[in-house]
């Protein structure tokens, strides 16, 4: 594995031309909603950038992301970009296995220490270490050590980046997410659960480029995740002149009028759903008819129903103000009965004036 | 058309409709200003058309206004590119596609002619060196 | 804490003491009332106590010339801002869901840009009220702090459902939890300050029309 030579090189020896290489760096600067200006600086940096070596740890995970992030269409150049991004470790995706395996992600992080860019997907046990373990090493030491030598973290999906859905309620594996174990390194969330394909690929694009990228309050990359899916939904205007879908195949859903009722957590989600879409723009799930879940938040599994909406309290109000009023009662009756009996002996206990009362004072 | 013989309803016919944005006119004048600066300073300019919000229909009424010119270029370039000249000379429709044909980006470039339209530096390169290779083997087997 | 945690918070086990304690306070209070009694008018009756009473929970309505008279812009800025709060608790969608889910209760709701504008008229006659409080030499001497606590919890959920809407400033998770806080601190004082006339008013409508009905006179 050559990682002597620079991307442009690695690709003009595979016989791509400069033009097909033109045409992913309009593209990817369309998808990072980016100026055209910035096309001839993407394709300027991009050719120059050495094949850095990637490890890709996957941990309590359900494959999703790996699946999602190599389930595109065709051989594209993102194919290409990661065959030559030197993937020097994935257990999913590699042939080898066991022993072997593991010492050439050893080799890797030795030869590339300080430099090598870890993406990891999957929650990881935070205590109880037996739960996750790949060749007999716990997910939490094999995090912790290959953390280690990293240049940066790349924690892809829900699970890596906020503990997903092992995480929910009762989280039986005390399952945490990357951010919680390793505090001194920068780290990237790419949520989503999926996080979209382009998304991911567009991350790393804008990694090599630019370098770390600017992320919000929860480690995302602004770039993908500064606008949340009601800001961006087309269905808005429905939202703004109050025109809802009751349920699901109504009258009011198959107009495409807003989800809002049906349990859409639009409003308090970040993502690029609404704009780049899924399946290479097709379309997106308020598209399809189906409430927004929120899955690039953290905790969005215990987050209420999916199909209750943001505004309507989660618990049996209905049941808690029957039994506040039974309570009101026995308390009200017992503080009316109280208040009664004090009036009465004030008024037992009054003592009237009488003419000899008002003389003797005179 | 069914599905083991039940009816498939027409979800064309149901589709949603979205209210239109009023960026069409404002769009033409964004062409409009570029075609006169580039004859007056030589300057190109390129919109996105993905990042400029469009309903469904709007987009295809612009490209309808647009039309078609002299030139239609198709190319290869791990997937489809397609290059128009619209019926105003300068005004090209450069759309990308995916290698199973989906629009994985569009632009309208005001110039001479789009940047990837013209051959690359680096490809020439690396083709003379084919040629000389080549020419190299055919002189040796003669 | 995160965002989401407080949002679910707030949505969950908060929203549930709050009703809890509204509900039990405001009957507390009605039984408080009721059990304390009245005595009994011994006179004949000379009309009706029912009609009287009826007639003026409605009437009540509408203001008397002399009140009019006397402090217009009190009169005024009150109907502006309890119509506002009415179009804003009531006709906006978002919280006609809130009803349902407690009484299973629905009804139509307004188109939210115009919820959104009456709530920034009621915002401006709030704020009225509150400066007019403050300088009018009677207003100021009768206010206590009671007056301003009641104020500043109507006039929070107000502010916080504005920036919430308008997802202004912080993560929207956090913009709406504020908001829901906001009102559970509304919703827990109501019954123990004078906010619980929005429940009582009816009563005392209707034993004043009853006093005044079996008199025979008009209340």
């Amino acid at each position: 594995m050559s990682k002597d030579k620079t991307l442009g090189e690695t690709l003009q020896e595979r016989g791509i031309s400069r033009r097909s290489f033109l045409k992913f760096c309009a593209t990817t600067a369309s998808m990072m909603a980016l100026p055209p200006s910035m096309i001839p600086v993407i394709a300027s940096t991009l050719e120059k950038v050495r094949r850095p070596s990637v490890i890709w740890l996957s941990f309590q995970e359900c494959t999703g992301c790996t699946e999602s992030i190599t389930r595109s269409h065709s051989a594209t150049i993102e194919d290409l970009i990661f065959d030559t991004i030197s993937l020097d470790y994935h257990h999913t995706l590699q042939a080898a296995s066991g022993a072997a395996a593991e010492h050439a992600r050893e080799e890797a992080m030795q030869e590339n220490h300080g430099n090598y860019i870890l993406v990891v997907d999957g929650s990881i046990p935070g205590e109880n270490n037996g739960y996750s373990t790949i060749a007999g090493i716990s997910n939490k030491d094999m995090l912790l050590d290959t953390a280690a030598g990293a240049a940066a973290i790349v924690a892809v999906g829900s699970c890596a980046a906020f503990g997903g859905i092992p995480k929910a309620d009762p989280n039986p594996t005390g399952a945490v997410s990357v951010s919680d174990l390793i505090k001194d390194k920068p780290i990237v969330n790419v949520p989503g659960c999926p996080p979209i394909p382009a998304v991911m690929t567009g991350v790393l694009v804008q990694f090599l480029t630019f370098g770390l990228p600017e992320l919000d309050h929860l480690g995302r990359p602004a770039a993908f995740y500064g606008q949340s899916i009601h800001d961006r939904c087309y269905r808005r205007p429905f939202y703004d002149k109050g025109l809802f879908a009751n349920s699901f195949d109504d009258e009011g859903a198959r107009k495409g009028w807003c989800l809002f009722k049906l349990g859409c957590k639009g409003p308090t989600t970040y993502n690029a759903c609404a704009v780049t879409k899924w399946n290479d723009g097709t379309s997106f799930p308020i598209e399809a008819g189906h409430p927004c879940l929120g899955c690039s938040e953290p905790d969005f599994w215990d987050a209420g129903s999916f199909y209750k909406a943001l505004s309507a309290p989660t618990g049996a109000i209905g049941k808690t103000a029957v039994y506040a009023g039974t309570a009101g009662v026995i308390a009200g009756a017992a503080l009316g009965a109280s208040l009664r009996a004090r009036k009465q002996s004030a008024v037992k206990s009054h003592e009237r004036v009488t003419i000899d009362d008002l003389d003797q004072e005179s | 058309m069914s599905a083991n013989g039940m009816p498939v309803p027409d979800f064309a016919a149901s589709a949603p409709c979205a209210p239109p944005t009023g960026n069409l006119v404002p769009l033409l004048h964004e062409i409009r200003h570029a075609l006169t600066c580039w004859l007056e300073k030589g300057q190109e300019h390129v919109i996105d058309l993905r990042g400029i919000p469009l309903a469904p229909g709007e987009e295809d009424s612009l490209l309808e206004q647009l039309g078609e010119g002299e030139v239609k270029a198709r190319l290869s370039l791990m997937g489809p590119s397609v290059i128009i000249e619209t019926r105003y000379p300068g005004v090209w429709l450069v759309t990308h596609y995916s290698e199973d044909e989906n629009i994985t980006g569009r632009f309208i470039e005001v110039c001479e002619v789009p940047a990837i339209l013209k051959s690359q530096t680096d490809d020439i390169r690396t083709g003379l060196e084919r040629l000389e290779d080549q020419l190299s083997n055919a002189e040796a087997t003669v | 804490m995160t965002d989401t945690e407080f949002l679910l918070w707030v949505r969950g086990p908060a929203f549930n003491t709050a009703v809890f304690i509204m509900c039990a306070g405001l009957v507390i209070r009605f039984l408080e009332i009721l059990l304390l009694g009245r005595k009994a008018d011994l006179a004949e009756a000379r009309g009706s106590a029912a009609a009287g009473g009826l007639r003026t929970m409605v009437m009540r309505f509408i203001p008397d010339a002399g009140s009019f008279q006397r402090s217009g812009f009190t009169v005024v800025s009150g109907y502006i801002f309890h119509i506002g709060l009415f179009i804003v608790i009531f006709l906006f969608v978002p919280h006609i869901l809130v009803f349902e889910a407690a009484t299973g209760l629905n009804w139509p709701g307004l188109p939210s840009n115009i919820v959104d504008a009456a709530n920034v008229v009621t915002m401006l006659a709030l704020l009225g009220v509150l400066i007019h409080r403050i300088k009018d030499p009677v207003m100021r001497m009768l206010s206590g702090f009671g007056d301003y606590l009641v104020w500043f919890v109507t006039f929070l959920p107000l502010l916080t459902g504005y920036l919430a809407f308008h997802r202004v400033g912080l993560s929207a998770p956090m913009l709406i939890g504020l908001h829901i806080l906001s009102v559970e601190i509304l919703m827990i004082l109501f019954p123990f300050t004078k906010l619980s006339h929005a429940f009582t008013l009816w009563m005392a409508r209707w034993y004043n029309g009853a006093i005044a009905g079996y008199k025979g006179v008009r209340s």
